[in-house]
């Protein structure tokens, strides 16, 4: 059981109706990822979450964490588990800490002798007597790390952690979580902001309309499109003509004066040897790597909200 | 402790910060001392009613005079507003997620609440029985009581008649809140949930003075409140207490069980 993977999900499904929120996923997060869960606003991501801590049931196929099931076993699935899905919620006639000592005595074992510590970690300790009511957005954030972390999970679900953060807040949750998978945490984040997933995870699944589109390693992912390249010369036409003669150039296309096409190395080396000889000026020549914004751009068909593409291109 | 008690000294905990027990338990206690005042300022009383003509002999006659009025609607809208929201508030406010996640069973955080929700309607009861004892010895003394069936009640026997009757009462009022915590369960939704269980108990009363209900009207929820009856009945009339024991545990039991199957298996999402 303890060599189980953190999560393992097969052929997850929840419908609500008619509509097929969750469609037939599958994914295991294996131990020490820092795990990229991708989409749009509405793709299922906040559901499979959801379905992952028990608080909802699949209508087909099941999840494991730790090789535990959260419908079978109950809380006991959860054990070493921590997160929180959606935003962070407290009792809001409550302080911060008291918050925080409901919670631990909600859990097992040692909970209440890591409240200080935590709060202390989250840069709440100041505020920790004041009611949860009177909290900015981003402290109930922190407050929801420090709930999570006093259960000191071997699995960390984050649902859009750093979502309505200030820049400086973005920045702080996003260093902290990086120190907590440097620790060993095996961490599950779900995020629509591609930097984010770019700057922390190691793995990623994307996914589009509830179905998962693409699972693996980022830098496989990233890799798969960064054979492209594009050229300028002094003789477009002429260039274009002699890519086309040439071994190993492939979709030469020519936009006004640029030249795009794809090759490996040494099909670009003997182009420049070519194009030299043909006494064509070679003006410039770039990688045109493509970004995961383009990748997830593609692979969820171009989805997203004006919002998403916004904090997308941000 | 136990994971259940844990979890139920937290319900009281959130019940003690929130405003809504001590509205609560506060006009619990204040409907007594309004009805005292009342009755010190004019030379009329309540004759109508059970013990309403002895109610200026003595302060024991006054807290049951108000278990009379508040049985209508007085108490079961107070036992509502807090049976009625233990469960849809924290699905409203997304808390029960965050309680969740946890290490507790689903099962142990309702237990909690269900044991919650009837310490509040024990305290609200026995407010109101403390204030009314207290403001009605102070304005006429403690005296011994007349019983239902007219004998002298010492003031001590009489003490003890109070506690049993407000032991009895308590039943059909634990009903109320069985009934409000279903619904807070199934509605998610407050005052829903609040509304929807005061209607249910003017139901309750309403069904108790129609004529043609006379076949059932003993079973009825509402009649249990007038079991206390047969302990200031002398000799003491067991049949109503025994009926109230049954027939509220029934009333309490079927919409916990059914409270209990709808929030073990419901999916927890955004509300």
């Amino acid at each position: 059981m303890t060599d189980a993977p953190p999560v393992t999900a097969r052929g997850l499904v929840k419908r609500y109706g008619e509509i097929v929120a969750v469609d037939h996923v599958d994914l295991t997060v294996e131990p020490g990822d820092v795990f990229g869960y991708l989409g749009p606003n509405g793709a299922g991501k906040t559901t499979s979450l959801r379905m992952m801590l028990g608080l909802i049931r699949p209508s087909e196929g099941s999840v494991r964490l730790f090789g535990r099931d959260p419908l079978a076993d109950g809380a006991k699935a959860l054990d070493g588990v921590a997160g929180f899905v959606e935003e962070p919620r407290f009792y809001p006639y409550l302080s911060g800490r008291k918050n925080l000592r409901l919670l631990a005595d909600y859990d097992d074992g040692a909970s209440r002798t890591r409240i200080e510590e935590m709060l202390e970690l989250v840069e709440l300790r100041d505020r920790a007597k004041d009611r949860v009511g009177g909290y900015s957005h981003g402290m109930r954030q922190r407050l929801g790390i420090a709930a999570s972390l006093i259960r000191q999970p071997r699995l960390l679900l984050l649902d859009e952690p750093t979502t309505g953060l200030d820049p400086a807040g973005m920045r702080d949750m996003r260093e902290l979580v990086r120190r907590l998978a440097d620790e060993g945490i095996t961490v599950l984040l779900s995020s629509h902001l591609l930097g984010e997933v770019e700057d922390l995870c190691n793995r990623v699944a994307i996914v589009r309309k509830g179905r998962i589109v693409y699972e693996g390693a980022l830098k496989q992912l990233l890799a798969t499109a960064s054979a492209g390249y594009r050229m300028r010369t002094t003789e477009p036409e002429r260039a274009r003509v002699l890519c086309l003669s040439q071994p190993g150039i492939e979709e030469v296309t020519l936009d006004g004066a640029e030249l795009a096409f794809k090759a490996d190395e040494d099909a670009v080396a003997t182009l420049t040897i070519a194009l030299g000889q043909a006494r064509i000026g070679l003006t410039g020549l770039v990688p045109a790597t493509a970004s995961l914004e383009e990748l997830f751009l593609g692979l969820t068909g171009g989805e997203s909200s004006d919002h998403d593409r916004a904090e997308v291109v941000a | 402790m136990s994971a259940v008690a844990r979890v139920y000294r937290w319900e009281i905990s959130k019940l003690l910060a929130q405003k809504r027990t001590y509205l609560g338990i506060g006009t619990a206690a204040l409907v007594p001392v309004i009805f005292v005042v009342v009755l010190v300022l004019q030379t009329g009383g309540p004759n109508d009613v059970p013990l309403g003509r002895y109610i200026r002999d003595t302060g024991l006659a006054v807290p049951f005079v108000v278990l009379f009025f508040m049985s209508i609607w007085g108490f079961p809208l107070i036992t509502a507003l807090v049976a009625g929201d233990i469960v849809a508030a924290e699905s409203h406010n997304g808390t029960l997620k965050t309680i969740l996640t946890r290490s507790r069973e689903r099962s142990e955080v309702l237990t909690g609440k269900v044991l919650a929700a009837i310490s509040y309607t024990l305290a609200v009861i026995l407010a109101m029985g403390l204030v009314g004892l207290v403001a009605g010895s102070v304005a006429w003394g403690f005296h011994p009581l007349t019983s239902l069936s007219g004998t002298r009640i010492s003031a001590g026997h009489g003490l003890g008649l109070l506690a049993a009757s407000l032991a009895i009462y308590a039943l059909p009022l634990v009903g109320v809140a069985a009934f409000g915590l279903m619904l807070s369960t199934m509605t998610r939704n407050s005052a829903a949930a609040v509304v929807g269980t005061l209607m249910w108990a003017l139901l309750m009363q309403l069904l108790g003075v129609l004529p043609g209900t006379e076949s059932f009207r003993s079973y009825l929820l509402g009649t249990q409140f007038d079991a206390w009856h047969g302990f200031l009945r002398v000799p003491a009339d067991w049949t109503p207490v025994i009926r109230a024991v049954w027939v509220c545990t029934l009333y309490i039991a079927l919409p916990l069980v059914a409270a209990y199957v709808v929030f073990l298996r419901r999916d927890v999402a955004g509300d």
